[in-house]
């Protein structure tokens, strides 16, 4: 039986108001999908909670069968979470930052190695491997968290953000790795705002607002379903930003 | 001249943000706490100064004259805080030069950097003397009130030491910058501080070890041996003790002097202080060092690697050095004592056996913070396949085998001279090491590992019973060693703080294993 990569149903957390509510959600294995909405709209906090840093109100994660709740190392043994902001240890080298996290994964000592040297070598961090990461740029430090992020090969990798404050060189180099990744049959999900990433890299795109998913599939079908008369082919932005008009007046006509 | 820019600018705009600063370290950063804040602080205060009353009482029935015993100890007393401003003074010192915050915004500005620099080290001597004040303004003010109102002077004199500690800091610090740069400043100015604030009263421990064969500061400054090299009445060394004891001649002249070495040294150093901030700033854009560490990729269980990383960078922390080497200081005086006291039997273990199991669970309490809660990627720990029992485990075995690093020879030695009393450090060390450990987990907030330095400000609770824990468990160790079953008792009452602490804890209040968050 094949396993979707990331099953989510009925999937809720609430705060203070809701952040997620009932969301359903399925993502194939080898895909890319990009996850979009607007701020506060619950990207990161389902994320989050795929990833095993928030726990859900109610609902279940199953990542390649695995359930997050019941077998939460089973499915941490195949994730890689990169967060928005880099938490890397700023007194450890990049190559000290991978064997600590190839040991956390358990990764064999050669493998680990040979993976590290590949890793630094594509990120471009190789001239940097000894040096602390103290004094390191936003983008340098974003790329030794993907390097940590792909050390224990995952079968699925959860981005948040990844190409905030990237330099357009950075942010290539950042998008052919991820590519590349998806080629080798990696599933790889990523929120972002910069839609033209979306548009131009995931097979699939989901946008979520107000805690449910409003619209999701190819960007052609994206189009198919948002036909709105004008003339000419619609970009993301725009079906971007028309689906969560539509979603906001039907959730004040709802509320009313 | 416009008003902006100008010293008293410079000075409300400090002001404001001082305040706003000390107001968020009392109230835990909650607002709406100024009533509350307002009324602890009356009730500390009114009981600082009962705690005075009750320790004077005896002195004043006696009456207090200005002879020479009386001005050695007044003295003491005096001469105590001033390397601790010193120390104090320098630290923000350090951080005033090195911490960014507005300094860019500012120095961006036509605003001059030799107004801003006047009007920091002006706030730092202020609240150097102040902190001091806190612990010694009831002592003065019930000598005052019941003694002689001539005693007020002491706050002049108080003041005067702060600004010529602060001096002495601008200068040893600017000194630092100048002979070694600013990369190395900023270590070596942080180790320099807790040197010189535990200097003086490790210095005066030595000696009293040496003179009396006591550690006691107390006993030291009553003792004939400092009576017999004292100075003769009239001499000008007794000039501060004269000062705080009602000559107001004295105080003021004191003062004077203190206002004129302050004024010289900001004179001296002010014009620098745009540059020391630009070099300093240059140093955090320079990468790491570029020494090749040994990186083997070899099997290792996640467990051994979360303690290998927590070792290396302990050992790699700046500031830990700093914030912990006064603890580690306080340590000289009873490993010295041991040593001192080597073949005249037991009986010195009394006294040195709860210093060390003071100072082991001051150090638990630090590592556990940076360990714990300081932990700068706590997401990839959490999304890592290890349970976060294992993680805890991890954490608290590599603080524990630290811990265990500097007090397990000092122990050694002890067994040597007494193996009962050894192995009661054994046991109350390692309650101590432990207590501090669990506060620091029931209490974990996630944290820079930077803000070390703060971190008693997370949490109250968690700072007063981890102090009264280790000081307790030291009580504990004493009277174990004579033999009382009183220890059974204080043993009790640090169990009770402990309870309390748990049931006060975030920890148990999210109705959450603490390990959950981790």
């Amino acid at each position: 039986m094949t396993h979707s990569a990331l099953s989510i149903r009925n999937l809720s957390k609430t705060y203070t108001r809701p952040a997620v509510s009932d969301l359903n959600l399925e993502i194939k294995a080898g895909e890319f999908y990009a996850l979009l909405g607007p701020n506060g709209a619950g990207k990161t906090t389902t994320l989050k909670m795929v990833a095993g840093l928030l726990q859900a109100d109610k609902g279940d994660i199953h990542i390649f069968g695995h359930n997050a709740k019941t077998d939460p190392l089973g499915a941490k043994q195949i994730t890689a979470w990169v967060p928005d902001e880099p938490m890397i240890y700023d007194r450890l080298t990049p190559l000290e930052y991978l064997e600590f996290v190839a040991g956390l994964w358990e990764v064999p000592g050669d493998l680990a190695a040979k993976h590290a040297e590949e890793i630094l070598d594509t990120l471009g961090l190789e001239p940097h491997a000894h040096e602390r990461c103290e004094g390191f740029s936003k983008g340098m430090r974003q790329k030794v968290a993907l390097a940590g992020a792909l050390i224990h090969d995952p079968k699925l990798i959860i981005l948040d953000e990844p190409l905030t404050g990237l330099d357009a060189g950075s942010a290539r180099m950042v998008k052919d790795v991820l590519l590349k990744r998806v080629d080798d049959g990696c599933t790889v999900i990523l929120t972002t705002h910069i839609l033209e990433v979306a548009e131009r890299m995931a097979q699939r795109i989901g946008v979520i607002a107000e805690g449910r998913l409003v619209c999701e599939g190819t960007l052609a079908e994206l189009r198919a379903a948002n036909t709105t008369g004008k003339s000419g082919e619609q970009s993301l932005e725009e079906i971007f930003l028309d689906v969560v008009d539509r979603s906001k007046e039907q959730n004040q006509e709802v509320a009313a | 001249m416009s008003r902006t820019a100008s010293y008293r600018w410079f000075a409300e705009h400090e002001f404001r943000l001082a305040w706003r600063d000390l107001y968020g370290m009392m109230s835990g950063n909650r607002p709406g706490r100024g009533k509350r804040i307002f009324i602890v602080s009356l009730i500390i205060s009114l009981g600082l100064h009962l705690l005075a009353w009750a320790a004077l009482k005896s002195t004043i029935a006696h009456g207090i004259t200005s002879d020479v015993p009386t001005l050695l100890m007044v003295s003491g007393f005096l001469l105590l805080p001033v390397s601790l401003m010193a120390s104090q003074a320098m630290e923000s010192i350090t951080r005033a030069f090195y911490t960014r915050s507005d300094l860019e915004l500012i120095l961006a500005s036509p605003a001059p950097a030799t107004k801003l620099f006047a009007v920091r080290m002006v706030a730092i001597a202020l609240t150097t003397a102040t902190l001091t004040l806190l612990v010694t303004a009831p002592a003065i003010n019930v000598l005052a009130l019941t003694d002689n109102a001539g005693w007020w002077f002491a706050y002049p004199v108080v003041f005067a030491f702060g600004m010529m500690a602060t001096s002495f800091a601008i200068l040893l610090t600017m000194g630092l910058f100048t002979i070694i740069g600013p990369s190395k400043t900023r270590l070596a100015a942080q180790i320099v501080a807790a040197v010189v604030g535990a200097g003086f009263v490790i210095g005066i421990q030595l000696v009293a070890i040496i003179s009396i064969g006591s550690i006691s500061r107390l006993q030291l400054l009553q003792s004939d041996f400092l009576l017999a090299r004292a100075p003769e009445i009239s001499s000008s060394w007794w000039l501060p003790a004269m000062g705080a004891m009602g000559d107001g001649v004295s105080a003021m002249t004191l003062f004077v002097i203190g206002v004129l070495v302050f004024a010289a040294t900001l004179v001296m150093t002010a014009g620098s202080y745009g540059k020391v901030v630009l070099k300093a700033a240059s140093i955090d854009l320079a990468s790491g060092p570029k020494k090749q560490s040994k990186v083997a990729f070899r099997k290792m269980s996640a467990a051994a690697m979360l303690r290998r990383k927590e070792w290396k960078l302990l050992r790699r922390d700046k500031w830990l050095m700093s914030q912990t080497l006064m603890q580690l200081l306080y340590l000289i005086p009873p490993a010295f004592m041991l040593w001192h006291s080597f073949g005249q039997g037991s009986s010195m273990t009394m006294v040195i056996v709860p210093v060390i199991v003071m100072a082991a669970g001051q150090l638990a309490g630090g590592l556990s913070w940076l360990a714990i809660s300081g932990e700068d990627a706590p997401e990839l720990v959490t999304t890592a396949p290890v349970s976060a029992g294992q993680v805890v485990r991890a954490k608290v075995e590599a603080i524990l085998i630290s811990v265990s690093f500097v007090a397990a020879p000092l122990i050694l030695a002890i067994a040597l001279l007494s193996v009962h009393s050894a192995l009661i450090a054994v046991v109350c060390v390692a309650a101590s090491v432990i207590s501090a450990t669990a506060i620091q987990l029931w209490f974990k907030a996630q944290a820079r590992r930077s803000n070390f330095r703060r971190r008693q400000t997370s949490s109250r609770v968690a700072t007063m019973a981890e102090a009264f824990s280790s000081i307790l468990w030291a009580g504990t160790a004493a009277i174990w060693i004579v033999g009382s079953w009183a220890a059974v008792i204080v043993a009790l009452l640090v169990l009770a703080i402990l309870a309390f602490t748990w049931w006060m804890s975030p920890a148990r209040q999210s109705q959450m294993p603490m390990t959950d968050s981790i």
